[in-house]
């Protein structure tokens, strides 16, 4: 692999830029491999990477039906922050948060990481004091969060909307000064170039059809370009899982429902913070293109179609002109949707499940983008150990029938 | 906007409906014999079928439940029933 560098870059420049190697290997998928990982999104390409980074498990492969990002790893509008309640939720996605402080260096791929800081903005008193509820737990969790006052608030976001009638004055919320957002694809290219260079096969194309296990272990999958042999299995492959682990008897909490992303047309730099308001749920960070990325609630129809619904549409950009009215002047440049992977208490699963050798990486719904670095450094260690990582343990499925939710929805008030 | 058929009321837009669960589920009975793992896949455990689909559905602006049978790639509506009565079982 060769390194990326301002060193290089000049070089190219000079040359023509003619220099440039693919950023992985297209391998053929092998036989077999010590581990075999489905799903070629942020979390795969990562457990990849941290199972040779940090396990020295080399065989092994990533497998990916379509292009590796093409899931919601592609498709998100990558907020990253650990802004959550719970002391395990906080535990996980601050892991997540710091390894992605280093991760551009880590991986010699710059990710764009643009810790901006967040704003949840409050409406009312009641709201508030449940902002100050999170920002006490987050500071108590050991993570930087405080309390915005409204003046604040105002000074960040020169443009919102402070009109005497504004249906939803903003009073200021919970701010997390290390939130920010970072580039997906970067993310999934940054791994799976990393990954390869240590001899990860990352194999596009491919279409997992069915798991074999002898009953009580894993022995492969079958694939639409044959068997691949393997006695260690993750599934990382989002909203697909729940259908992969039915032919096992294994029937997870998740429904499946469509999230909705926009993006308008670039205009100068006006927004330097990602805000989410609690009123409309709608939330909006400005690219470096200068595009407005914006989103909001679920579709709340089930369905595997990767597109959304009107209705909801109209919500998120109508709650977007709320917040800040001129921005009726700025024209749509692309709308999309992703299926996401949600469970009732808003919270990722991660664990074994079933067989001997398979380990799930799912469940991260609306939100686990910010997670990817996290969620590859816990599967690799179940992989590698066979056995839970101390934090990712409390995410193991059991929590369902031992009444152990971890309810981030009612927790940290996140607006899915 | 998408128009989804009450039994009741007839078609009407999509944001009158509102998902409840997917159809077929029935509370496992008696209480004290209920394992904890039965409980929870009653509670949480969903097939999330890609394709054909039957799910109970609420029609908020009149309050009945109801089946929908609907094609969760498509989003094709394919048939609207009201739900069975006391002891006829649902699937
Ligand atoms: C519109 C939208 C906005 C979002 N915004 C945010 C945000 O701001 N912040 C945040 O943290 N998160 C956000 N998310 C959530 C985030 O995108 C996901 O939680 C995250 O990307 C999940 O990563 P993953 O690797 O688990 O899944 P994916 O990236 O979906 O990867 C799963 C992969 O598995 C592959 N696959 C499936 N079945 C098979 C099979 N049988 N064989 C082989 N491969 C298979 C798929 O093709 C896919 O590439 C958003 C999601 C959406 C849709
Ligand atoms: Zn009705």
């Amino acid at each position: 692999m060769t390194r990326y560098s301002a060193l290089a870059l000049a070089r190219e420049g000079l040359r023509g830029h003619r220099g440039w190697r693919p950023a992985w290997r297209k391998p053929d998928p092998k036989p077999a491999y010590d581990a075999v990982i489905i799903g070629g999104g942020g979390h795969g390409l990562a457990t990849a990477y941290y199972l040779a980074k940090n396990h020295g498990v080399r065989r092994v492969a990533v497998l990916e039906k379509g292009w590796i990002g093409g899931g919601n790893t592609g498709r998100n509008t990558t907020v990253i922050r650990s802004n959550y309640f719970y002391p395990e939720s906080v535990a996980l996605y601050d892991l997540a948060l710091r390894l992605y402080e280093g991760l551009s260096k880590e991986l010699n791929y710059n990710v764009m990481l643009s810790q901006r800081g967040m704003l949840i903005a409050a409406h009312t008193p009641m709201q508030m004091e449940i902002c100050a509820r999170i920002a006490n737990a987050m500071m108590l969790n050991g993570v930087d969060g405080s309390l915005m006052g409204p003046q604040e608030a105002r000074a960040r976001l020169p443009l919102l909307n402070d009109a005497p009638d504004a249906r939803y004055q903003c009073l200021g919320g919970v701010w997390q000064g290390r939130a920010g957002i970072a580039r997906h694809d970067a993310v999934a290219w940054g791994y799976a170039r990393a990954a390869s260079a240590l001899g990860v096969d990352i194999v596009e194309g491919t279409t997992v059809t069915g798991i074999s296990t002898t009953g009580a272990r894993i022995t492969g999958v079958e694939t639409d370009r044959g068997p691949i042999a393997c006695d260690r299995l993750g599934i990382a492959a989002a909203g697909a899982t729940p259908g992969l682990v039915a032919p096992l008897g294994i029937r997870l909490p998740i429904h499946d429902y469509a999230l909705q992303a926009f993006v308008s047309e670039p205009v100068k730099p006006m927004l330097d913070t990602v805000l989410l308001y609690l009123g409309t749920g709608t939330y909006v960070s400005q690219s470096d293109k200068g595009e407005l990325v914006f989103g909001g609630g679920l579709d709340r129809v089930p369905t595997h179609g990767q597109r959304g619904n009107l209705p909801v549409q109209e919500t998120i950009v109508s709650g977007l002109l709320e917040m800040f009215p001129a921005f009726g002047q700025l024209k749509l440049l692309r709308q999309w949707a992703g299926v996401v992977d949600v469970v009732p208490d808003s919270s990722p699963i991660l664990g074994p499940a079933g067989p001997e050798g398979l380990f799930l990486n799912c469940g991260w719904g609306t939100g686990g983008f910010k997670a990817i670095p996290a969620g590859g450094w816990l599967l690799a260690h179940m992989l590698a150990t066979g056995a839970h990582h101390e934090v990712s343990r409390p995410f193991d499925l059991t929590r369902f029938a031992e009444g152990r939710l971890i309810d981030e929805a009612a927790g940290s008030g996140i607006a899915h | 906007m998408q128009i989804f058929p009450c039994p009741f009321c007839g078609p009407r837009d999509e944001t009158e409906f509102h998902f409840a669960a997917e159809a077929g589920k029935h509370r496992p009975e008696p209480a004290p014999e209920v394992t904890d793992t039965a409980w929870s896949d009653y509670l949480y455990g969903a097939d999330a079928p890609k394709g054909r689909a039957r799910e109970v559905w609420v029609h908020l602006t009149c309050g009945e439940f109801l089946l929908l049978t609907r094609d969760t790639v498509t989003r094709e509506v394919l048939d609207a029933a009201a739900l069975p009565g006391r002891g006829e079982a649902a699937t």
